[in-house]
């Protein structure tokens, strides 16, 4: 659309309305470009600050602890003795729970919502999918602690429990506070975001690629699959990325229902903790320098996991992108 | 119609005349106030910001601003210079303390207590002394039958059930009360976990705040924690009568908590704990809350309205304690912090 635009006024220059108009002055193109570019380096500047802030703040607690910190599990602040390793695990693996129960939620409803839901429904449905990611992340956590984790208690954990009961994964004494309800916390929480990033990615597929589908004769399912799926794989991984983006960093209603323990235990009923969770718990009342430091460290390693999970999103996505070639050339 | 704009433009001048002469007695009113700045511990906000409405009445030329940021952040800012006062939920440690660029007084406000809240089927009345409490938390007492609790409870079933600790996840001042008991009466615990805003806890599941911990402790059958004596009350759950020193069982009440400053033993810089208290009435574990000033004064003008204040707080303010559910200072207490407000030089 904007290629066309230009063109026409390409096109209106070349005419005699352009030899009569002042030659243009590009001061105002390269003044445009240099702000965009201040903007966008500000933001590349900002990352950076953070990053440096938290190391510049967790300088003595690095000296101190060095990389035993990633490696231990003790936390404690009366012997001043910090080891982060059962916050890195419990925010991989509450992120990861979160992931397995959004993703395949959110794309699902998001191809229902773009492909097979009739057009009245539409609308209802993305605004009820929007104010999901409107609710306060606390308010989400008081309704985990007393109307979720009762029910997850009562019903579907001992459910689990039975059928599953023979994996490490759910075994030990059900508290309903556990790893796995900060997983369904954070599911409920990135849903949102998922859905309707994934819902406009499909939305941009070009309808010549089902129209082209469907003249071959495929099924509702195989153009849904083959025409529209597979042409936004890559976009509909970025939704992804951005849900454990939001999930990593989930805090508030993630510290309500997890349990708040630092430990690393295979069951998923098992209480645990997350690197958010204890800054949050433990900023406000640390009095000691180093008991401060380690938790700025914490940010750190948080970071650091952020920009690491980014870092492996891209490299995915550039091996997708060469597969996909590859295959187009055979 | 003209006149009717007429009208409605003069109006709008009057109004800017008004919003201006507004403006200018709102600045006039401002340079005559002065403000005190404040920031710390968020356990007595609600009677600090009662104090400083009322005090604006007493005194109208000054204005308190307290930010509740928690005690961490109460000793880190005053020991920074960055507010006129500190406060803090728990003492100052030694190191801390020497930190501070001048001599900095602790002064008691007010007290509060944590209780021992659970859930069990029909919520029995329960008693507990200190072995029983320091053996939960420990995770040496797993159940409820357990031989301890039978002995102290003879008249109330106890069942065969797992014992649910739930305890605070994030750092407070209920903590540190709570952790100056067990580590008081038991050295095990002492050695072991220590006493502080957040320990590294034996047992249990951590709930954010009063809420969190109320939370699980009601939703899970067989729970047992501790929580802020008002935040109890106010949402009625049960709580045990604990054993105090002089081998009593007593209720958690604003009046035990008062009974136990009046009988701990109170230093004179005020770095005191009032948990385990002698005395037959004593609440065993139970805490004060300090605010933090420089016994030197840098700003002569704020430092004599602050003194005012703290004398005020100290002798009218104390009367407002119980109606926000915190325990006043005792008579001998309150005289002596009275004494060394006295002595802060501007």
């Amino acid at each position: 659309m904007s290629i066309l635009a230009n063109g026409d006024t390409a096109a209106l220059m070349a005419g005699p309305v352009a030899a009569r108009m002042k030659p243009p002055s590009r001061f105002g193109d390269k003044a445009f470009e240099w702000l965009t570019l201040a903007m966008a380096m500000a933001v590349v500047a900002l990352v950076f600050l953070v990053g440096w802030q938290l190391a510049r703040g967790s300088s003595l607690a690095i000296q101190k602890f060095g990389f035993h910190f990633l490696t231990t599990s003790t936390w404690d602040p009366v012997a001043e003795q910090f080891g982060a390793l059962p916050f890195v695990y419990g925010t991989v693996v509450s992120s990861l729970i979160g992931l397995i129960i959004a993703v395949p939620l959110s794309i699902a409803t998001a191809v229902y919502l773009t492909e097979l839901a009739p057009l009245w429904i539409r609308q209802p449905l993305v605004s009820l999918i929007e104010m999901l990611a409107a609710i306060p992340s606390v308010i989400l956590g008081l309704w985990g602690i007393f109307v979720m984790i009762p029910w997850l208690r009562d019903y579907p954990f001992p459910l689990f429990k039975k059928l599953f009961g023979w994996t490490p994964l759910f075994r030990g004494p059900i508290y309903g506070v556990s790893m796995l309800a900060g997983g369904i916390i954070i599911a409920i929480m990135i849903l949102p975001i998922i859905t309707s990033v994934s819902r406009e990615i499909l939305r941009s597929v070009p309808n010549l690629q089902r129209e082209a589908a469907y003249a071959l004769g495929a099924t509702r399912w195989e153009v849904t699959r083959i025409a529209v799926l597979s042409y936004a794989k890559k976009g509909l991984f970025g939704a992804v990325i951005l849900g454990l983006g939001r999930a990593l960093g989930e805090t508030m209603a993630v510290t309500m229902v997890i349990g708040n323990t630092p430990q690393i235990a295979a069951s998923l009923f098992a209480p645990g903790y997350t690197l958010a969770s204890v800054i949050a718990n433990e900023f406000t009342e640390a009095t000691t320098d180093i008991y401060l430091q380690s938790l700025f460290e914490i940010g750190l390693v948080l970071f650091g996991i952020t920009i690491l999970a980014n870092l492996v999103a891209q490299l995915l996505l550039k091996t997708m992108g060469t597969k996909m070639a590859t295959r187009a050339v055979q | 119609m003209r006149q009717f704009r007429r009208m409605m433009k003069l109006h709008k001048l009057s109004g800017k005349f008004l919003g201006l002469l507004l403006a200018f007695g709102l600045s006039a009113t401002a340079s005559a106030q002065m403000t005190i700045n404040g920031a710390g511990a968020t356990f007595p906000y609600p009677i600090y910001s009662k104090w400083f409405d009322e005090y604006a009445k007493v005194d109208p030329s000054v204005r308190f601003n307290y930010q509740s940021i928690g005690s961490g952040g109460g000793q880190k800012q005053i020991l920074a210079l960055t507010v006129d006062f500190g406060a803090s939920d728990g003492p100052m440690s030694d190191d801390n303390l020497s930190k501070a660029p001048g001599k900095l007084l602790h002064i008691p406000t007010v007290a509060g207590a944590d209780v021992v809240a659970y859930n069990l089927p029909g919520n029995p009345a329960l008693k507990l002394d200190a072995d029983a409490i320091a053996g939960i938390f420990l995770g040496q007492i797993k159940k409820w039958n357990d031989p301890k609790l039978t002995a102290l409870n003879p008249d109330v079933k106890l069942p065969d059930q797992e014992i649910v600790v739930v305890h605070r996840s994030d750092g407070s001042g209920t903590t540190y009360i709570w952790t100056d008991y067990l580590s008081k009466i038991s050295p095990e615990w002492k050695q072991k976990v220590g006493t502080n805003t957040s320990v590294n806890w034996p047992v249990g599941l951590g709930g954010k705040g009063n809420e969190g911990v109320a939370g699980q402790i009601k939703q899970t059958p067989g729970a047992l924690g501790y929580v802020e004596l008002i935040y109890a009350v106010q949402n009625r759950m049960p709580f045990a009568d604990v054993k105090n020193s002089a081998g009593e069982f007593v209720k958690a009440s604003l009046e035990s908590i008062t009974a136990a400053m009046a009988t701990a033993q109170i230093p004179d810089d005020f770095r005191f704990s009032i948990t385990n208290a002698p005395g037959k009435d004593a609440y065993p574990i139970c805490g004060a809350t300090w605010l933090l000033v420089y016994e030197q004064q840098k700003d002569p003008a704020k430092g004599k309205k602050l003194v005012e204040f703290l004398k005020w707080a100290a002798k009218d303010g104390e009367k407002m304690a119980k109606d926000l559910q915190y325990a006043p200072l005792p008579d001998s207490l309150e005289q002596r912090v009275l004494k060394r407000i006295d002595e802060i030089k501007m």
